[in-house]
């Protein structure tokens, strides 16, 4: 026995790490045709960890004081050597995550990696979404802009738009009248202990869930059904490593050059990933003439402003709180919505397909009317928008059901 | 024989008693152990304190324009308005979703018409009733101010577009539910006011 492995056998014989390897990866068969979509879970924890390592050396240079917050970042990007290059790499790794995981969750639709027995796996990934965007809501306001200061004060006012305890709720998370010091300051707290904590849990969880059923794949049958006689391996799996580690360091080769290429020279993407209003100290007495959030929320700023109607005595403001929140929620029930007999677009009937791209056509358009100033005609087409969005979901078990699937090979192709 | 028996009898009422005993008190106590967490998280003593009177010198005010002030944190806008802004009021009441104010804030000396102390002087937070963005004045009526050729002159939100008249009462079908707050102010004299105390009883 050399040495190495000895020292192995003593590791193995008080912690499961040969196994842990063994189950996860090196003995994780996963299905052979993986396609282009399935790049892009391996780049969200690669994400992940940058954002990690970049927050953790922001840190070091970075104030969570009103007075000192602005002028921190303003001394991160040019005095702290490389301070430029770490906070650009923070900051577009925020839009790059969204990006990353929009890309993901479409993948999940596509191939209805969703449905049973995948439940949980996609309940964890919708919460990991969730965590997602509280992260990216807390973040914005470190650099206490003026963009940061305004979505900060209209997003807590979201929860104030609950009738009854709503104004007491929002003041309990601002800790003063107005956005202040006070909400600065517990912002920095959750974005960089509380939340990230969470997420790393939902994370693991994520991925336990998925190695104990297994992947989709684009065809959306069970690999697990077609088991070698002798080995009980499954025919159309190979192992997670070697084939599909070489397969995505590729993917994380061209995603690298394409981030690189963003950080050196777009990081700002003209005004999508950092917002011009931003490079403002935030004024608390003066609201920026055009507000917006973050590209990655404006479908549901869009869906927020297109509610304009009171209903059942109770504020139109309140009513657009509610959509916004059925909008994330919805994505919880998708699992228990969608009745087709199979999973996989390939094999889905048109009317599956028709709606899954009116749904993509939705949600992009009410992304750019979210990016736009708001106009009567803006919020007329968000509230058709918002109809097929939700019709989407709402009208799945029944559509979905009806369609003319085409037959599942047993076997993947 | 029979003690043997029992002793490897479990006692399962005895056992739920105890498990839902400790977990009822294990739970009080982290409910109480919370309670000092999340108050920590209220505005604290000196958030509280912070909301003294201002004052603002208005001498230098020509008809048709405003100034902004702070209080409390919050931006506080007067403008001197026209008799030609003035007139606009009652000609927008068909057209804004509380005309009265009975559902809005303000004090009980600003609960009229004209939502001011006097006519011509309008003190306002200026925090739009939707998300608490700071509406734009857009005083002047007409597209001079980059708005619709019949604007009638008010303020506009740039957050999410609510509408306002020139008293901050919102217009009908807007995402904001209720006209702007007026905040507790009094003239110290003709051309000074001091924001967030009530006028003297005479």
């Amino acid at each position: 026995m050399s040495e190495k492995s000895s020292l192995l056998g003593w590791i193995d014989d008080r912690f499961p790490l040969t196994s842990t390897w063994k189950k996860h990866l090196s003995e994780y068969y996963a299905p052979k045709n993986f396609n282009f979509w399935y790049y892009f879970g391996s780049l969200a924890l690669l994400i992940l960890v940058l954002q990690i390592v970049t927050g953790i050396f922001l840190t070091m240079n970075y104030k969570p004081d009103a007075n000192l917050a602005f002028g921190s970042v303003e001394y991160i990007m040019r005095d702290v050597p490389g301070g430029w290059f770490i906070r650009y790499l923070h900051s577009t790794g925020a839009s790059m995550f969204f990006i990353v995981v929009y890309l993901h969750m479409f993948r999940g639709l596509l191939y209805g990696s969703f449905r049973k027995p995948r439940e949980l796996v996609w309940l964890f990934g919708t919460l990991i979404y969730v965590c997602l965007m509280a992260e990216a809501f807390f973040g914005y306001l470190l650099p206490w802009g003026q963009m940061s200061y305004w979505g900060a004060q209209v997003i807590v006012n979201l929860f104030g738009a609950i009738p009854g305890f709503g104004p007491d709720l929002a003041l309990w998370i601002r800790g003063d009248y107005v956005v202040g010091d006070a909400t600065l300051n517990r912002f920095f707290a959750f974005h960089v202990i509380a939340v990230p904590l969470v997420l790393l849990a939902l994370v693991v969880s994520h991925i336990v869930a998925l190695h104990e059923v297994g992947s989709n794949n684009p065809d959306g049958v069970e690999i697990k059904k077609h088991k070698d006689p002798v080995t009980h391996l499954p025919l159309d799996g190979i192992p997670f490593h070697p084939y599909y580690t070489v397969k995505d360091t590729f993917g994380v080769a061209v995603f690298l050059i394409v981030f690189a290429i963003i950080v050196f020279f777009t990081p700002e993407m003209h005004g999508y990933f950092l917002e011009y209003n931003n490079f403002q100290p935030a004024n608390p007495l003066q609201t920026p003439p055009e507000i917006r959030p973050v590209w990655y929320f404006t479908p549901y700023y869009a869906m927020l402003r297109g509610i304009t109607y009171p209903l059942f005595g109770v504020d139109a403001k309140f009513w657009g709180v509610v959509v916004i929140a059925c909008a994330v929620l919805i994505y919880f029930a998708l699992p228990w919505l969608d009745r087709g007999k199979v999973k996989s677009i390939r094999y889905r009937g048109p009317i599956f397909k028709t709606a899954l791209t009116l749904f993509v056509i939705a949600v992009l358009w009410l992304g750019y009317l979210g990016t736009q100033p708001p106009t009567v005609l803006a919020n007329h087409t968000a509230d058709i928008l918002m109809l097929i969005y939700f019709g989407f979901f709402l009208l799945m078990p029944w559509y979905s059901r009806l369609d003319k699937c085409k037959p599942e090979p047993e076997r993947t192709t | 024989m029979a003690d043997e028996k029992d002793h490897n009898k479990v006692n399962k009422d005895k056992r739920r008693f105890l498990v839902a005993a400790t977990g009822t008190c294990g739970g009080l106590a982290c409910v109480g152990a919370a309670v000092p967490f999340v108050s920590s998280m209220l505005p604290s003593e000196r958030a509280k304190a912070a909301g003294a009177p201002v004052e603002v010198d208005i001498g230098g005010l020509q008809p048709g324009q405003y100034m902004r002030t702070a209080w409390r944190g919050q931006p506080v806008i007067v403008l001197k308005r026209t008799q030609e802004m003035l007139a606009t009021l009652p000609k927008m009441d068909a057209e804004v979703s509380d005309p009265k104010s009975d559902k809005s804030e303000q004090p009980s000396y600003c609960k009229n018409e004209h939502r001011s102390i006097k006519p011509e002087i309008f003190v306002w937070v200026d925090i739009c009733t939707h998300l608490g963005c700071s509406p734009e004045v857009k005083q002047d009526k007409g597209s001079d101010q980059g708005m619709p050729a019949d604007w009638p002159g008010g303020l506009l939100c740039p957050c999410h577009g609510s509408h306002y008249d020139l008293a901050a009462r919102v217009w009908k079908d807007q995402p904001a539910p209720l006209n702007m707050a007026i905040p507790p102010y009094r003239f110290v004299s003709d051309t000074v006011i001091r924001v967030g105390e009530d006028p003297k009883k005479a």
